[in-house]
């Protein structure tokens, strides 16, 4: 007890007895959203988390976090019709950021600089054999190799790479990117057996005592339509001109073609037959609006002067051309015929109308399900009606584009080894949406004039560009700054800045911030002021 | 690397960043910073004041390399951090009286320079002095001017709500009109503080002709933290004065407290800007310009002006005010005042608002 002085009873103390936290009757907590690029992507991508991390030019990182989800950034950075920016936040304040040019770099930089997939820790000693060396079936034998499996590929062709190889055309998808990211698998210790049809799956299952199947095979029918056909006119289906032309590097098939279908492959047929000299027109019985295939592409076909006739099919083909009817859109946006016909001259005609599924192998498994033309598989862990047996990409019901197959591979991977350890694979549930209403925006809008047309022109190389450029470095590392980190924290220091009560404890780079609850009143300042919607503000309990 | 590549995107208005040179970020961001007022002090749930003093003093125990006495007025800030026995400062600091901190202030710079001789030290340490508006416009005004007169070297902040706060919310020489206090009911032709009156302490400060003298908000820590480290490299009379919105007081929201005071710059109702010997050299300019009206309808003392019952007039002439600020101030455009600008009473007196 120290001397006092007069009148002073009590010895001096700091306002840290007073624990405030006592006033509250709100608490700050940390929520975790799932930005709407990360909900969007079909291959399941931590999109945001990885430009986090490109962002800060740790591309190594970011790549890996990237290949967690997907192993095939260089390419995905090419083919993908990234969806994901369509649904970025980013949109509502200037533009959405590029992140596919992000990915294309971070897969480019990995090639570069030969980055390798880590081998799996353990071997499980499982057996799985893949059918199909596609994406999905390589999307699957990657996961199942990093959970520690044995993982079998058998494909008929004669390469890898399914439709990335014999569908989509070499301007989109350079062949060495694709070489390159397929070894990188094989350099995992996946196997991959060329040349070898399957014909019947459950009995190479047994010979080659294989715990699981996954079923790759895709969708490799061409539809065909009937058309009266005359003598001298071809008609091709469109696999088999992308086939052609992916493996012998062009086709004899005449100079005036109609590409007949609305979707990606009639685009992608058009634009191949543009590179060899043809002159192809799309001929599709609905408008643009209805049209599926991916609006950039489509542009890009309209660049390059591809001629579209719309709203017309083919009524029939003969030695002098073609015969097209004009069609019209009823009320439900359906096309009805009209009646009226024009003569279209044609040396060829190449049906691009949607694929079908082999289902000739699949009926040979006693018990598999089909429905229309697809498998039926379990929504969460891809297994076919058969136990054992799963099935992913485009073979089964969804998108038949390649980030979708990817994605579905890694399910029916997680299904897999869910099921070799007696369990079944649930897909979490997700975290609830990060919306822009909940954001904050004044502390974003800040690229400077001068900056902003950096930007688009660095986007349009990259998107319009028949020889497609990547991104510079110093360009993807802006353009991965320009993520908003919808709805989880990017570290700015807000929450720690504008606490009245300094209850917000930093705790150093990368680990983020905690709440004192100690001397937390409440007041809610820091959810306020938070850029990303990170913290939200809960009742107390009493 | 990453100092090289330009940084404009995520979060370049946020108070730190993980992408930033640490140099370039707030003193605020940094998980060193002294937290001159800690946790556990009593003011209310979303306190203006409390973080304003965080962010002044916490610049200034740095840029002084902790040699910094403060003296602070009566008021919510002393009140709040000192109940008796405990006390929230981590730093010296006293108490005066109501009226008095400039004095006070005066007094512990000479202590300070007369100790340091004695003991022979070369280090001589700065004195803060500082209060709220009450303390400051009103009734400290005769020893804060006498302060400038003698350019004292003491750097006075006056930490602005516009009201006696800690009283019970009665007005103050810098309550802005039409706002509502308890002192100034809503009541007559022109409800609220009246239209004319109060005092433009930062425009006087700069006519005693001393070396510094700034506003700011809560609402641009990194803005602040400039001012104070600006003025502690003066030596004399400087007076900052900082608009700290008090959410009791102003009847806004306890999260809303950053938020109002941003919004007191976009509007132009709240001039931001910093002047050297008298004269302005740079103005914070507007980024994103807002109505008035976003200013005053979160706020529960201008609720007379936004509801169905409102006077549209008296909207329309507190925008008129924020237009001359924007204009006299020059708060969207390229440059700086060349004149000193009028008080803004000025204007309402001769109804020209």
């Amino acid at each position: 007890m120290m001397e006092k002085p007069f009148a002073t009873t009590l010895d001096p103390q700091s306002s840290l007895e007073n624990h405030t936290g006592s006033w509250r009757t709100l608490r700050p907590v940390n929520v975790f959203k799932l930005p709407p690029c990360n909900k969007q992507c079909p291959a399941g991508e931590n999109i945001q988390q990885w430009l986090y991390y490109a962002g800060e030019g740790d591309y190594e990182q970011a790549w890996r976090v990237l290949t967690e989800d997907n192993p095939f950034p260089a390419c995905m950075g090419r083919v993908c019709y990234h969806t994901c920016e369509g649904k970025c936040n980013r949109g509502f304040l200037d533009e959405t950021v590029g992140i596919n040019s992000v990915e294309r770099f971070l897969g480019d930089y990995a090639l570069e600089h030969n980055l390798a997939f880590k081998k799996p820790v353990r071997e499980t000693g499982k057996k799985v054999l893949i059918v199909g060396a596609g994406p999905a079936g390589l999307s699957a034998a990657y996961h199942l190799r990093r959970f520690g499996h044995t993982v079998h590929v058998v494909e008929q062709a004669k390469e890898g790479g399914g439709m990335m190889r014999y569908g989509i055309p070499v301007y989109r998808l350079p062949r060495n990117i694709l070489d390159a990211e397929i070894k990188r698998l094989t350099d995992m210790g996946i196997t991959i057996e060329y040349e070898h049809r399957v014909e019947d799956v459950m009995k190479e299952k047994e010979d080659g005592k294989y715990d699981a199947v996954i079923l790759g095979i895709g969708a490799g029918i061409s539809q065909n339509v009937n058309i009266p056909e005359g003598d001298t006119n071809h008609v091709l289906n469109a696999l088999k001109v992308l086939g052609d032309i992916a493996t012998n590097g062009d086709i004899e098939i005449g100079r005036r073609v109609a590409v007949y279908g609305g979707g990606n492959t009639a685009v992608d047929v058009a634009r191949s037959l543009r590179r060899l000299g043809a002159e192809p027109i799309i001929v599709y019985r609905r408008n643009r609006d209805k049209m599926p295939a991916n609006e950039e592409e489509m542009d890009g076909a309209i660049e390059e002067g591809i001629q579209v006739k719309w709203l017309s099919t083919i009524s029939q083909a003969s030695k002098d051309g073609l015969k097209i009817e004009k069609m019209a859109l009823d009320e439900n946006g359906k096309p009805q015929p009209t009646g009226e016909f024009e003569d279209m001259p044609a040396d060829a005609v190449v049906l691009a109308i949607g694929q079908n599924v082999e289902l000739d192998i699949l009926k040979k498994i006693e018990g598999l399900q089909t429905e229309w033309d697809a498998v039926t598989v379990d929504k969460d862990d891809m297994m076919t009606s058969v136990n054992g047996i799963f099935a992913a990409g485009d073979m089964v019901p969804g998108d038949r584009t390649v980030t979708a197959a990817i994605g579905m591979g890694k399910h029916a991977a997680r299904g897999v080894n869910a099921f070799l350890k007696g369990t079944k694979y649930i897909r979490r549930e997700k975290h609830p949406d990060a919306r822009f209403e909940d954001m904050h925006p004044y502390y974003y809008t800040d690229a400077p004039k001068t900056v902003r047309p950096q930007i688009e022109l660095a986007r349009r190389t990259q998107t319009f560009d028949e020889v497609q450029h990547g991104l510079t470095e110093e360009n993807a590392i802006f353009e991965a700054r320009r993520c908003l980190s919808c709805g989880n924290c990017m570290e700015c220091d807000n929450c720690y800045g504008v606490c009245p009560d300094n209850a917000v404890i930093k705790l150093g780079p990368g680990k983020g911030y905690e709440f004192n609850y100690d001397y937390c009143k409440g007041c809610g300042v820091c959810a306020q002021e938070c850029p990303c919607g990170h913290i939200d503000m809960v009742p107390e309990k009493i | 690397m990453l100092d090289e590549v330009k940084f404009y995107q995520t979060g370049s208005k946020t108070i730190g960043n993980r992408l930033l040179n640490p140099s370039m970020r707030a003193e605020q961001a940094s998980i060193d910073r002294h937290n001159t007022l800690t946790s556990g002090h009593r003011a209310c749930q979303g306190c203006g004041e409390a973080l304003g003093a965080r962010y002044a003093l916490d610049t200034a125990m740095r840029v002084t390399n902790n040699q910094i006495l403060v003296c602070n007025a009566t008021g919510c800030l002393e009140v709040f951090s000192t109940p008796y026995p405990e006390s929230a400062w981590r730093l010296p600091w006293i108490h005066s009286l109501f009226g008095n901190a400039a004095a006070v202030g005066t007094g512990l710079a000479a202590a300070a320079r007369v100790r340091a001789k004695k003991t022979g030290s070369n280090v001589v340490p700065r004195v803060i002095a500082q209060g709220g508006d009450g303390g400051t416009t009103d009734i400290g005004f005769g020893p804060l001017s006498g302060m400038f007169e003698r350019n004292d070297d003491v750097l006075y902040i006056c930490y602005d709500n516009g009201a006696y706060m800690n009283t019970g919310v009665q007005r103050s020489s810098a309550t802005p009109p039409a706002a509502r206090t308890a002192t100034t009911q809503l009541v007559g032709a022109e409800p609220g503080a009246e239209w004319g009156k109060g005092k433009d302490v930062p425009l006087i400060a700069m006519a005693h002709g001393i070396p510094y003298v700034a506003t700011a908000t809560v609402a641009d820590p990194k803005d602040l933290e400039y001012k104070i480290e600006k003025a502690m490299s003066y030596h004399g009379s400087r007076y900052i004065q900082i608009l700290v919105p008090c959410p009791l007081g102003w009847g806004c929201a306890s999260n809303t407290t950053v938020t109002v005071a941003r919004l007191a710059c976009e509007t132009g109702f709240y001039p931001v800007y910093e002047a050297e010997y008298g004269k302005i050299t740079s103005v914070r300019k507007i980024r994103q310009k807002q109505p008035v009206e976003n200013y005053l309808k979160i706020q529960r003392r201008y609720a007379h002006l936004t509801g169905k019952k409102a006077d549209p007039k008296i909207l329309a002439r507190l925008q008129a005010m924020c237009d001359q600020n924007i204009k006299q101030y020059g708060l969207m455009s390229d440059d700086v005042p060349e004149t000193v600008p009028t008080a803004i009473q000025a204007f309402e007196r001769e109804s020209n608002i």
